[in-house]
C-alpha cells in the first residue's frame, strides 16, 4: 500500500513539475516546455529499451545450445496465461501511451494558443528566401523582434511548400501556397537561425535567415530606421 | 518425373528457362537479383550523399541539383525497388508456397508477368542517370515542387505505376494461394508466422496501393496535362497529395516491417528449436492489429503541415496505440528465445542484431508520435535516423538473415563462412557509427535533405563520423555479396535440412526443390505446427 502511495505521489510529482516551465515573464514558453517533455520521454524510452535490451542479451547468452541435438524447453501457455500475456502488457503499453499523450497534449495547447497580445508578423516564402512584413507595413528580409514579447508568425508561400524552422525556439510549421499557417515563440535576446525544412528545390539548403531578439528600445530604433529607408525607397521610385 | 532429376543443377544453365519461367522459385531468385541490383546502385548513392555532407560547403559537387537526384534515387530505389520486392517479392515468392505445401502459386503466369513489370520499373528508374532532366523530387514527390520542378516527374510516376501494378497482381496471387492452396489438413493456426506476415503485407498492398497510384497520376496530370488538383491558385489543394501519399506510404512501412518480422520468427524458432511464444496473440493481436490501425495514422507525417488540430491530436493517439500490436509482436519474439536452445550461425547473428535495431528504431518513434515533440524534430536528421533504424536497417538485416537461413534451401550449399561473419560485424558496426550521430545532430536541429549546412558548422564532425560509418557498411555489403556469389558456386554442400527445422520447406522437399517442389503430396496432421520442437 505504501508502495502504491509512493508511486502515485511520484506520478503526481512528475505531472506538477511539468507546470514549472509554463510561465515566464507572465507568458507561457513552449521552448523550455519542449526540453522538459523531451527529457521525460528520453527517460521513458530508455527505461523500456534497457529492460528489453538486457532481457535479449541475457537470453541470447543464457540459452545457447549445449549440444546440437538439444531442443528448447519452453512450455506451451495455458489459455489463461496466453490471455494474461495479452491483456497485462497491452494495459501497460496503453497506460504509457495515454500518459505520454496527455503530456504531449498539454504542451501542444501551449504551442497552438499564442498569447492574445502577441506581436504579429507576416511571413512570405519564396524560392529561395523569406520576406517578413510587420503590422505597420514595413517589410524586411530578416526577422528582428523585441525580446521577451511573444511573436506570432502568420505564414504563406508564393510558390512551392517550404517550412519555417527555428531550432532554438523549438518551432516549425510548413509554409504553403493557398493556406496560412502559424507558429509563435517567446524570443530571447540574441541571434537564432531559422531554416527551411521542407524540400523546395535547388537552393533548399541555402535559405537560412537570422531571427534576432533585441531590447525594446533597440527594436524601436531599428523600426524607425526601416521606416525611413522604406520612405526613401518609395520616393526614389516615384521620381 | 521425380523432383531429384529436375533440380536446377541437373539441367544446366539455359537463359530461356529463366526469362520464360513461371516457377515461383525462379521468379523469387529473379526478384532477389533485381532488388539487390537496386540496393547496390542506391547504396552507391548513399555513399555519394555521405561524402558530400562530410565537409561544410561543396565537397565533390557544386551543383545541388545533382545531390537532389542522388537523394531521390536513394530513397525511391531503396524502398520501392529493394525493400518491398526483396521481402514480398523474393522471400514470399520462393518460400511461401513451400511453407504451405503448395506446388506453385495460384496463377504462375501472372506471377511471371509481375516480375517482368518489376524489371521494367527498375530499368525505368535507372534511366534517371541517363536522361538530362532527371527527377529531383525526393521519393515523396510533393507538389507543387514536383509539378514546377525542371526534373522529369513522369519517370517517377511511371515507375510507381509499374511497381504498384506488379504488387497488386502479386497481392491477389498470394492471397488466393494461401486461401486455396494450403496442404490438406493445414488450418490457419498452423501457418508459419512468415506466411501470416506476408498475407498481411499483401492485404495492405491491395487496399492502399490504388490510393498512391491515384495520387501520382494526379501529379502527372497537373504537370503535363494542365489540370489543377494541387494548384492552390486555381482552386486546388497542395495538401491533398500529402494526405493521399501517406495514406499509402505509412502502411507501406508495415509492408516492409511485417515480412521482416516473419523472417525473424522463422530464424529464431529454427535456430532456437523452440515454439513461437503466444502464437495467437502474435498473429491476431499483433499482425492483424497492425493491419487494422495502419490506415488511421498517416497524419503523423503531416504534424507540421497545417492539418486541423483535432486531426493531429486524434492521430497522435492512434499513432501511440501502434505500440500495442507492435508490443505483442515484440513479446512473442522475445518469448520465442525464452528457454530456447540457440545454435549460432550467420542467420542467427543477423536476427539477434535485429532485436536491438527494432528497439532503437521503434522507441525513437515514440517522441515522433507526439505532435508537440515532432514540431521540433520533424524533417530533421532525427527522423532520418529513426526511419533508417526501423525500416531500412531492421528490415534489411532481417532479409539478410533470411538469405543466410534459406541459402542451403536455394542452392544446396551453405553461405556461412569467416567472410560472412566478418561482413556481419562490419555491417553491424557500420550502421551504428552512421546513424547515432544523426540522432544527435537531429535533436540539435540539423535539417534533412541539405547538401550544405554552412549555418550549422558545429555539426561537421558528426557528419564526418557518419560518413566513416557509411564506408564501413560499404565494406560489409561488398564482402556480403562476394560471399553469396562465391558460396552459390563453391560453398560447402550441406544436407537437405542443415538447421533441423520443422518447417515444411525444410522437412518435405529437396534442396534446391525441383519443379512441383515436393516429391510427394504434402498432408499435415491436425496437431502439426511448423514449430513443434518441444511439444509437451
Amino acid at each position: 500500500m505504501t508502495l502504491l502511495r509512493t508511486f502515485i505521489a511520484s506520478l503526481v510529482g512528475i505531472v506538477s513539475a511539468g507546470a514549472a516551465w509554463a510561465e515566464e515573464g507572465g507568458y507561457p514558453n513552449p521552448a523550455p516546455g519542449w526540453d522538459h517533455l523531451w527529457n521525460e520521454i528520453l527517460i521513458d524510452i530508455t527505461v523500456i529499451g534497457v529492460i528489453f535490451g538486457v532481457a535479449a542479451i541475457y537470453m541470447l547468452f543464457k540459452f545457447k545450445a549445449k549440444s546440437p541435438d538439444d531442443v528448447g524447453s519452453a512450455k506451451k501457455l495455458s489459455k489463461a496465461q496466453a490471455i494474461a500475456w495479452v491483456l497485462i502488457p497491452s494495459a501497460i503499453f496503453m497506460a504509457d501511451d495515454f500518459f505520454l499523450a496527455a503530456k504531449g497534449w498539454d504542451l501542444w495547447n501551449v504551442y497552438r494558443n499564442p498569447p492574445k497580445d502577441a506581436m504579429e508578423v507576416k511571413v512570405t516564402a519564396y524560392q529561395w528566401y523569406w520576406e517578413f512584413t510587420y503590422e505597420n507595413g514595413v517589410t524586411a528580409e530578416e526577422l528582428v523582434v523585441p525580446a521577451g514579447k511573444p511573436v506570432v508568425l502568420r505564414m504563406t508561400s508564393e510558390d512551392v511548400i517550404h517550412s519555417f524552422y527555428i531550432p532554438k525556439y523549438r518551432v516549425k510549421e510548413d509554409v504553403m501556397p493557398g493556406r496560412v499557417t502559424f507558429v509563435w515563440f517567446l524570443p530571447e535576446e540574441g541571434m537564432a537561425i531559422a531554416t527551411c525544412t521542407e524540400f523546395c528545390g535547388q537552393a533548399h539548403a541555402n535559405m537560412p535567415v537570422e531571427v534576432t531578439g533585441v531590447k525594446q528600445a533597440e527594436y524601436d530604433a531599428w523600426m524607425t530606421e526601416m521606416k525611413a529607408s522604406a520612405a526613401l525607397e518609395a520616393s526614389t521610385n516615384k521620381s | 518425373m521425380t523432383a531429384q532429376t529436375a533440380t536446377a543443377e541437373s539441367t544446366g544453365f539455359n537463359w530461356k528457362e529463366w526469362v520464360f519461367t513461371t516457377d515461383h522459385k525462379r521468379i523469387g531468385v529473379l526478384y532477389l537479383i533485381g532488388s539487390m541490383a537496386a540496393f547496390v546502385v542506391a547504396g552507391i548513392m548513399a555513399l555519394l550523399i555521405r561524402i558530400e555532407q562530410s565537409t561544410l560547403g561543396p565537397t565533390i559537387i557544386d551543383d545541388p541539383a545533382q545531390y537532389n537526384v542522388w537523394l531521390y534515387f536513394h530513397g525511391a530505389a531503396m524502398i520501392l525497388a529493394f525493400l518491398i520486392p526483396g521481402l514480398t517479392g523474393f522471400a514470399a515468392n520462393y518460400f511461401l508456397p513451400l511453407m504451405i505445401g503448395a506446388k506453385d502459386v495460384a496463377f504462375p503466369r501472372i506471377n511471371a508477368f509481375s516480375i517482368w513489370l518489376f524489371y521494367a520499373a527498375i530499368i525505368l528508374a535507372l534511366l534517371t542517370f541517363i536522361i538530362p532532366d532527371a527527377p529531383d523530387i525526393m521519393w515523396t514527390g510533393y507538389p507543387p515542387y514536383s509539378v514546377t520542378s525542371p526534373g522529369n516527374t513522369a519517370f517517377y510516376v511511371f515507375t510507381v505505376h509499374l511497381l504498384g501494378f506488379s504488387s497488386i497482381l502479386g497481392a491477389v496471387n498470394f492471397l488466393v494461394t494461401v486461401i486455396y492452396m494450403r496442404a490438406p489438413g493445414m488450418g490457419w493456426n498452423q501457418l508459419n508466422v512468415f506466411v501470416w506476415t506476408t498475407v498481411a503485407a499483401f492485404g495492405i498492398q491491395l487496399v492502399f496501393i490504388p490510393v498512391l497510384a491515384s495520387a501520382v497520376t494526379m501529379l502527372l496530370f497537373d504537370k503535363y496535362l494542365g489540370t489543377h488538383f494541387f494548384d492552390a491558385a486555381a482552386g486546388g489543394d497542395v495538401l491533398l497529395y500529402q494526405n493521399l501519399f501517406w495514406f499509402y506510404s505509412h502502411p507501406a512501412v508495415y509492408v516492409i516491417f511485417l515480412p521482416a518480422v516473419g523472417i525473424l520468427f522463422e530464424v529464431f524458432a529454427s535456430m532456437g528449436k523452440n515454439q513461437v511464444f503466444n502464437y495467437k496473440a502474435c498473429i491476431y493481436g499483433g499482425i492483424i492489429g497492425i493491419c487494422v490501425i495502419t490506415g488511421e495514422v498517416w497524419v503523423h507525417h503531416l504534424y507540421v503541415a497545417g492539418m486541423p488540430d483535432w486531426l493531429r491530436i486524434g492521430q497522435m493517439v492512434t499513432t501511440l496505440l501502434i505500440s500495442v500490436p507492435v508490443g505483442l509482436i515484440v513479446l512473442s519474439m522475445w518469448g520465442t528465445l525464452w528457454r530456447a536452445s540457440i545454435t549460432y550461425n550467420v542467420a542467427m547473428l543477423y536476427a539477434a542484431s535485429c532485436l536491438f535495431l527494432v528497439l532503437l528504431g521503434g522507441l525513437t518513434g515514440i517522441p515522433l508520435a507526439l505532435t508537440a515533440v515532432t514540431i521540433h524534430l520533424s524533417e530533421t536528421s532525427f527522423v532520418h535516423a529513426h526511419f533508417h533504424f526501423i525500416m531500412a536497417l531492421f528490415s534489411a538485416f532481417a532479409l539478410f538473415s533470411g538469405i543466410y537461413y534459406w541459402f542451403p534451401k536455394m542452392t544446396g550449399r551453405s553461405a556461412d563462412s569467416p567472410l560472412a561473419v566478418f561482413s556481419f560485424w562490419a555491417n553491424t558496426i557500420g550502421v551504428n557509427v552512421t546513424f547515432w550521430p544523426l540522432f544527435i545532430v537531429g535533436v540539435e536541429g540539423m535539417p534533412r535533405r541539405y547538401w550544405d549546412y554552412e549555418m550549422f558548422p558545429q555539426f561537421e564532425p558528426y557528419h564526418q563520423v557518419a560518413t566513416v560509418g557509411a564506408f564501413i557498411i560499404a565494406i560489409g555489403m561488398a564482402t556480403t555479396i562476394i560471399n553469396w556469389i562465391n558460396a552459390a558456386i563453391r560453398g560447402p554442400k550441406v544436407g537437405e535440412n542443415p538447421w533441423k527445422s520443422k518447417s515444411l520447406e525444410w522437412t518435405h522437399c529437396p534442396s534446391p526443390p525441383g519443379p512441383g517442389n515436393f516429391p510427394e503430396d504434402v498432408v499435415v496432421a491436425d496437431d502439426w505446427t511448423p514449430y513443434d520442437y518441444n511439444k509437451k
